[in-house]
């Protein structure tokens, strides 16, 4: 089935491709297929894609000459329907300590919520995240999929410092801080896995599309994940979703 | 080499960028005027690639530890050879031991330094552009030493016939294209935005300019989506952001024009308390 696409110029060298306002995998699976087949016609045109929620934007190499044109020519590339190669889909599990001496701010969202510190560790480590898009910084992953009862507003006073790895909760999201930054999410937990390491082929292991699992490791088990992690001895556990 | 004396107020390595790791969260970083350091690597003949010294507002004082020669565009900060006032994109002569240094502010934000061959200092996903957590350095320091190559110093200083004209630091228009969000605008917001004269703030750096005025506006905003260099964001505040070269990747709030490349380069020489004003242009 297609679905409604919309199409914008944005500046003279790039185009903007919106879906219906709202966040679903069903809309992100669009995005990405279509990007695919995009990627595979016009791939010495365009220098970037940027996915976003409902949203998929292409930074074309030059100015574009025919606006109309281009657009046109995407549309006929949506509507194909030529065979393509699956884009791999993976579920990564992510091990993550919530011992309070890392997850600061969860006795704080405890008195907030009336559940208890092992209530919303149970709740936030057993749900599948989806991977939507990377942005905010180097390796930050957008993740759908909270369960509502995790939901909580932002501080009020964002945190100068927040610690490369934490892991927080933010509005209706939850994520890594892949560096440290500043910060206005509530720190669950921290993580002793790398999310963007320039030295990686693959700047970030994981990409839109993908799944993500928190898996509660101890602190001693932090620590040891953490050793191996620096000697390069760790590899994310990781399941193939689709063949 | 060049050793660096001083490292003047914010002074960074600059290229064209990081293109294609968008989808990484990598911002593009690159030199903020690229019109004005276009002109300083092609005097030199180098590679329009070449990496190059962006200063700004001066302050810097390096010292040359081989022969080479130089070229500097852009602002005006009186620069001068071991004291010696020096011309503007012009190809300068620069023997062992010479030291450059920076005066008065005559005119723009940002100079930029091209050597002859570019600065030769470690490429990180293809390009020398500082970026915090992508490249080691954020600034240059007092006692780096940066690498360049010797050049057996035979080219004759000459007087190039480029020059800047004045109006790429005094105009005020900036020009630019509706943003995706510009429609969302009503009459009056549209009219506030293309008729009045905005102010820079004091908070504007590589990432952005925040300008004072505020356009009133009941916006929600929209779900996090591409932002790209040069575009004019409102706030839930009313206020408004240009987001310029360090910029992220993604964002949140409504993108309600977007700043031509030469606007870009053009409010890239401009700095807290000026003026400027967005004028329209079709695509």
């Amino acid at each position: 089935m297609h679905k409604k696409t919309t199409y914008k110029p944005f500046g003279n060298a790039a185009i903007l491709i919106e879906w219906q306002a709202i966040i679903s995998k069903e809309i992100l699976n669009d995005i990405i297929l279509f990007k695919e087949k995009i990627k595979k016609e016009k791939a010495t045109l365009i220098t970037d894609f940027i996915i976003g929620y409902n949203s998929l934007t292409l930074k074309y190499k030059n100015e574009i000459g025919n606006y109309c044109n281009e657009v046109e020519s995407l549309k006929l590339i949506y509507k194909q329907d030529f065979k393509l190669n699956k884009v791999e889909k993976i579920l990564w599990e992510i091990p993550v300590c919530y011992d309070l001496e890392f997850g600061i701010d969860l006795e704080e969202i405890s008195e907030k919520s009336n559940l208890s510190v092992e209530e919303i560790i149970k709740i936030h480590s057993k749900k599948t995240y989806t991977v939507f898009f990377i942005g905010f910084l180097p390796g930050f992953l957008y993740l759908g999929g909270l369960d509502k009862q995790l939901h909580f507003d932002r501080k009020p006073n964002p945190r100068l410092k927040v610690p490369k790895g934490a892991l927080a909760i933010g509005g209706k999201q939850t994520g890594v801080y892949p560096q440290e930054s500043a910060g206005g999410w509530h720190i669950v937990g921290k993580t002793p896995i790398h999310f963007f390491d320039i030295k990686n082929e693959n700047l970030c292991f994981a990409k839109s599309g993908d799944q993500i699992k928190f898996k509660a490791i101890s602190l001693e088990e932090f620590y040891q994940t953490e050793k191996e992690v620096l000697k390069n001895n760790y590899i994310i556990s990781k399941t193939l979703l689709n063949g | 080499m060049v050793s660096v004396l001083k490292p003047g107020f914010y002074t960074s390595i600059q290229d064209k960028g990081r293109v294609g790791f968008a989808s990484n969260g990598v911002p593009v970083s690159g030199v903020m005027d690229s019109y004005a350091a276009d002109i300083a690597n092609s005097v030199l003949n180098n590679s329009l690639e070449a990496a190059l010294l962006e200063i700004t507002f001066g302050g810097c004082k390096l010292e040359f530890l081989s022969a080479t020669a130089i070229c500097i565009s852009g602002g005006d900060f009186s620069a001068k050879i071991n004291n010696q006032p020096i011309a503007l994109n012009s190809r300068i002569k620069i023997y062992k031991n010479d030291v450059l240094s920076f005066g008065k502010i005559n005119f723009g934000a940002r100079c930029y330094l091209a050597v002859k061959g570019g600065f030769l200092t470690e490429k990180v996903l293809g390009s020398s552009s500082f970026y915090q957590n992508i490249t080691n350095n954020l600034t240059i320091k007092k006692g780096d030493i940066l690498p360049i190559t010797t050049f057996k110093n035979d080219l004759e200083t000459a007087n190039s016939a480029i020059k800047i004209p004045a109006i790429h630091f005094n105009s005020e228009e900036l020009k630019c294209y509706k943003g995706p969000e510009f429609e969302l605008l009503n009459h009056q917001q549209q009219e506030q935005l293309l008729n009045n004269v905005f102010t820079i703030s004091n908070d504007n750096n590589r990432m952005g300019y925040r300008l004072n005025e505020i356009i009133e506006n009941d916006f929600p905003s929209i779900l996090t989506s591409a932002v790209l260099v040069g575009v004019v964001q409102l706030t839930p505040s009313g206020k408004l952001i240009v987001l310029m070269r360090d910029c992220q990747v993604t964002g949140g709030y409504p993108r309600i024009l977007q700043l031509t490349e030469e606007s870009i380069n053009k409010l890239a020489q401009k700095t807290t308390h000026q003026k400027l004003k967005f004028v329209l242009k079709s695509i």
